[in-house]
């Protein structure tokens, strides 16, 4: 099939994004939210006009508040600053009231984190994350057992895995882009969103490797006989109109969730987009050709 | 035949059920569903316990009693559905006790954490240097924990008393009764250590200090020194809302205004009531009849999943909905396992019933293996972090859970319902898909 036989072309294509997107990880960084590191996200909304972003920074830093930025965000003003003491927030109240140039503004939320449950947080993700990780290899390598010619059963978990980093690197790579660029934090939910793509891309991978295992099946059991990689093309065949639609459904929801769902998720949802895009790509075009690709090898060994 | 009269049983079903969850009671928002604070404004305080005075194997129940005092304030504070959890988190500096506090429709923190913070800590202590003060080498006496505190009493009353005050005029006095415990630690220290001064502690400075006269096995003590009546009556109030068992200090505070709750609450059902069309818009357009068994049996699924939430008691939150969303998707997508799956059958020539038995067992391992994945990892987030992550995956689980009955179980009967015998023109095009004809 096609895409068998340019294997190398996606290959490299998925390489440059996946160091791309390393790239802009290693060199911009990924901006932890708060609850990562333990500070105040403070939302103001103003009833009329809302002033520019410096002028609240003024305000707070006159008044002894360390404030780390201020950005415009959907309904006002989205200040991230030092965790909060007792009473601050009246103190902020007040500020806020007495402002001169602002007509009567409100916080509409605070989260203020110290930097213990910051601490927890962080490890808490990891677990999680490495946790997945080995489920997922088990879990496959439990399911695809029966299945070890002409590659063992391991591998397409291994496989899997490939699958997956290629899936979470990339969105990670564009938080990195949109944080250097637009100050998007990345928080608990940028960590669920990556948690989702996960379990959305190995789906993704497994309903095209449960098709070549089927297909292994029937040869067996009819004991004929077909190259590796024309197996690897025809459930290829069989299963992208079936990948593409599901695709097609879900991203149809994140973008429904995207423009309806509220400026709160919006960067969940665009990295759940791109998680998207990127595992349904990778699902076509990585996986099963590193699967031809690595019996391949095995093959010249 | 049996199909037909069980898809009718589903559909009525599903309508009676539908009618259950949505037909508005009287006095009921949001049908009856409990909103998170994300959605419906509200205060959510963390604290740090400071377990170093309580030994380990007494941190549980002293965690448990801190508790029960903030639950009780919490209530006098007149908070509709409050929350109260205590949290074991490890940190590389060792294990560290939480307290979190959920006051949903509070929007003010300092006023909420005012009063919570309000921490009568009260503390018995003896005299740990007598012999230094006695002899001189020091004048500061050095106080030593002796284990009874404000978790032992059952209530404070305020009194007034002349006798101890040498007969002078009516003084203020708080009477302190201890439980049995309490009653107990308190005898064993009057009797072992009389004369000698127990100082009583509250919120770390001392309030009064006197001497033992001999031991009190009843469980009542007496605490004289306040400085006026209302002084008395303040500390009276407080201690019977509760002495902390323990010391707490905020570490983190989440307030959100009803206005930003309400707008993320209504994107959320704009955006799963709009994200269910679109499915099914697009799953009729391109599945054509089955397609329109999808988009019934994804109204169902939703039905179900909503009707869980009610029964289980399921608080919603903003990723709760998301996740739920989420899973529409996963729903979805075993539909459209099955019916691929069926279309080649019918292609390779196989009779309607055959192609359709045949389309369902062979997607359902794809389709269990999928979803099984994503159900372990929905199970280890749940585990693993935090309240907000919780929501998303438990809601996450449910749909999937739920999606695996539906798509399966659901469709399948459904389409087994409407089947035709004989595959005419006609029903190859209404199970065809896509652009062909």
């Amino acid at each position: 099939m096609f895409v068998i036989r340019h294997k190398i072309f996606f290959f490299a294509l998925s390489g440059i994004l996946v160091l791309a997107s390393l790239f802009a990880i290693g060199y911009w960084g990924l901006r932890p939210g708060v609850d990562f590191t333990g500070g105040t996200i403070l939302q103001v909304r103003y009833a009329e006009i809302t002033p520019a972003p410096e002028e609240l920074e003024m305000l707070l830093t006159e008044a002894g508040f360390e404030v780390s930025n201020v950005r415009t965000g959907d309904n006002g003003l989205i200040v991230r600053m030092e965790t909060l003491e007792e009473g601050d927030r009246d103190t902020i109240q007040g500020l806020l009231a007495s402002g001169a140039t602002t007509s009567s503004a409100t916080i509409e939320r605070l989260s203020s984190v110290g930097p213990s449950v910051g601490e927890e947080l962080r490890r808490k993700t990891i677990v999680a994350i490495v946790l997945v990780v080995i489920m997922i290899i088990l879990y496959i390598a439990f399911t695809f057992r029966k299945v070890s010619k002409p590659i063992s059963s391991w591998t397409y978990g291994f496989v899997a895995i490939v699958t997956l980093l290629h899936d979470i690197i990339i969105p990670a790579g564009v938080f990195a882009v949109l944080g250097y660029f637009s100050g998007l934090e990345a928080d608990t939910l940028f960590v669920v969103a990556l948690l989702t793509i996960l379990g959305l891309s190995v789906n993704d991978t497994i309903v095209v490797f449960d098709r070549i295992r089927e297909n292994l099946r029937i040869h067996q059991e009819r004991n004929t006989k077909e190259e590796f990689s024309l197996t690897v093309g025809k459930s290829l065949e069989q299963t992208y109109v079936r990948s593409f639609n599901t695709s097609f459904t879900v991203i149809l929801v994140l973008l429904v969730l995207f423009f309806l769902g509220g400026p709160t998720i919006h960067s969940f949802m665009l990295t759940l987009l791109v998680g998207q895009v990127a595992g349904t790509y990778s699902s076509i075009f990585i996986a099963s050709p590193l699967l031809v690709a690595i019996a391949n090898q095995k093959k010249v060994a | 035949m049996n199909a037909r009269i069980w898809a009718v049983t589903i559909l009525l079903a599903a309508i009676g059920l539908g009618f259950f969850v949505f037909y508005p009671k009287e006095n009921q928002t949001n049908f009856g569903f409990r909103l998170g604070l994300d959605l419906a404004g509200g205060t959510l305080l963390t604290y740090r316990a400071d377990t170093s005075g309580v030994t380990s194997s007494e941190v549980d129940g002293a965690m448990d009693a801190l508790r029960q005092v903030i639950e009780r304030r919490v209530n006098v504070f007149g908070v509709s559905e409050p929350l109260v959890q205590t949290e074991q988190a490890r940190l590389a500096s060792g294990e560290e006790r939480r307290l979190i506090v959920e006051l949903p429709g509070v929007t003010d923190v300092d006023a909420a954490r005012a009063y919570l913070g309000e921490t009568p800590v009260l503390e018995f202590k003896l005299i740990g240097n007598q012999d230094d003060l006695i002899s001189g080498a020091t004048t500061t006496p050095v106080y030593v924990a002796t284990g009874l505190t404000g978790r032992y009493l059952t209530g404070a009353r305020l009194d007034f008393g002349g006798a101890s005050g040498g007969g002078v005029i009516q003084e203020p006095i708080i009477a302190l009764t201890f439980n049995e415990q309490g009653t107990e630690l308190f005898a064993e220290i009057t009797r072992t250590h009389i004369g000698e001064i127990l100082a009583i502690f509250l919120d770390g400075a001392i309030f009064s200090a006197p001497a033992i006269q001999t031991e009190i096995s009843d469980g009542k003590a007496i605490i004289t020194g306040a400085n006026s009546v209302e002084e008395a009556k303040d500390t009276v109030q407080k201690l019977n809302l509760g002495a902390l068992p323990i010391p707490i200090e905020l570490v983190g505070a989440e307030s959100i205004g009803p206005t930003l709750g309400s707008e993320v609450a209504r994107a959320g059902v704009v955006a799963g009531i709009g994200g269910l069309l679109i499915i099914a818009i697009f799953m009729i357009l391109w599945y054509r009849l089955p397609g329109v068994v999808a988009a019934v049996t994804l109204a169902i699924y939703a039905v179900i999943v909503l009707t869980l939430f009610k029964l289980l008691g399921i608080t919603l939150t903003a990723p709760g909905i998301a996740g739920l969303i989420l899973s529409i998707g996963m729903a979805v997508d075993a539909n459209i396992l099955v019916f691929e799956r069926m279309k080649e059958e019918i292609m390779s020539g196989k009779e309607m019933k055959e192609a359709m038995a045949e389309g369902f067992s062979r997607a359902w391992l794809s389709i269990r293996d999928g979803n099984l994945t994503s159900i372990f990892t929905g199970i280890i987030l749940f585990y693993t972090t935090t309240s907000l992550v919780k929501g998303f995956a438990l809601t996450l689980i449910l749909g999937i859970v739920v999606s695996m009955f539906s798509a399966v179980m659901i469709t399948r009967t459904l389409l087994q319902a409407i089947a035709p015998k004989q595959i005419t023109p006609t029903v190859r095009f209404l199970f065809g898909s896509g652009l062909s004809k």
